[in-house]
């Protein structure tokens, strides 16, 4: 079964692991220096990507193995994107008509919680419907 | 196991069309075990997908301002306020894991059979403490107040995505746990070697096992690398 299995020298993980500390402490590092807006965004969204590549590529061994199963896996995967731009737009357009028909002009943190205690304790009284 | 076919086989494009249009096997070189486990983690990665977009659609869409959460998982440490001081050693304990995982499927196929189910057993205990953080912070949130329907910090979509993402992927870890266990002890008798039966599949497992438990451990981490972005950091 030799010629199935994935084998590589072990300095190989040892740098990969090595890599993913570095980069894991820079994304900690955007959060703790207190980075904010695109400077925070694009940072963090470099370091995921990068760290979910070597992931990817060295311990899940994706760059030994055949392009058959790459493209099996990584086409589906990167339909998602597709959603998520439908997904974007959707939110963008459910905030605006919460701004246009819920606005009352009052500050952010002036509203009624439904769910409080009193309340909640109503529901829990009638048991299961 | 039939062995790989005696002509030679194609790269690149070739290589993947020609594979694609073969019969009986697709997926050449990989024990129908490993293929398995990557379908299984193409539809996961459809499952952790659907929730961080949902929290992306949650967050775009809420008009209430979004909790702070360099703010809300900070620890205090000597009086001294560290922000997301548990998630960054959570993150550096799953990357180790993953490290000592990777190490794992090496020994395994050398088979060094000590050094294999040592890493497992290794690699179980990190996975184990993760989840022990994981409760701990659940406990101290809850604690706070935070609810799936409502939370003193801002939006009260925040706990409801809280909870079911970082559940989700708790449990992933907690199943991911049980089977590096099932695993290790399984190495560590030697099963692998001796051809002994599973107890509850009764068949012969190989070596090869180790990676496929592996691509799941490190899909764990994987998905925790998104998290951490997306909802820890962004």
């Amino acid at each position: 079964m030799a010629e199935e299995g994935q084998e590589h020298p072990i300095s190989t993980y040892l740098w990969v692991w090595l890599l993913l500390f570095v980069l894991s402490a820079f994304s900690y590092a955007v959060d703790y220096v207190g980075f904010q807006g695109f400077t925070r965004w694009s940072l963090v969204l470099l370091f995921m990507f990068l760290k979910a590549y070597f992931i990817c590529a060295v311990f899940m061994h994706m760059v030994w193995e055949r392009m058959a199963l790459v493209l099996a896996l990584f086409i589906p995967t990167f339909s998602i994107l597709v959603f998520i731009g439908i997904m974007g737009f959707e939110s963008d357009y459910t905030q605006l008509s919460r701004k246009v028909f819920f606005d009352t002009g009052k500050p952010a943190k002036v509203y009624e919680v439904p769910h409080s205690k009193d309340h909640s304790k109503d529901h829990s009284d009638e048991g299961d419907h | 196991m039939t062995s790989t076919s005696k002509i030679p086989l194609k790269d690149g494009i070739e290589g993947f069309v020609s594979d694609w249009s073969s019969d009986q096997r697709a997926f050449k070189g990989v024990p129908w075990g490993k293929a398995m486990m990557w379908i299984f983690l193409l539809s996961d990665t459809f499952i952790f997908s659907i929730f961080l977009i949902s929290y992306m659609t949650a967050r775009w869409s809420t008009v209430e301002p979004w909790p702070n959460t360099s703010e809300v998982f900070a620890l205090t440490v000597n009086g001294v306020s560290v922000p997301l001081l548990l998630i960054a050693i959570m993150t550096f304990i799953l990357i180790t894991s993953s490290g000592t995982m990777a190490m794992a499927v090496r020994s395994g196929y050398q088979k060094k059979r000590r050094q294999a189910s040592a890493l497992l057993y290794l690699t179980a205990i990190l996975g184990l403490s993760f989840v022990g953080m994981q409760a701990f912070e659940w406990s101290k949130l809850i604690e706070e107040g935070i609810r799936p329907w409502d939370n003193p910090f801002g939006a009260r979509q925040f706990g409801s995505i809280f909870f079911m993402v970082t559940g989700f992927h708790g449990f992933h870890v907690s199943v991911g746990v049980i089977f590096l266990f099932l695993i290790a002890r399984k190495v560590q008798r030697g099963d692998y070697d001796t051809g002994r039966r599973g107890f509850f599949t009764w068949q012969k497992g190989r070596y090869e096992i180790i990676e496929t438990m592996g691509l799941y451990w490190h899909f764990v981490d994987l998905v925790w690398v998104f998290i951490f972005a997306f909802f820890y950091l962004w």
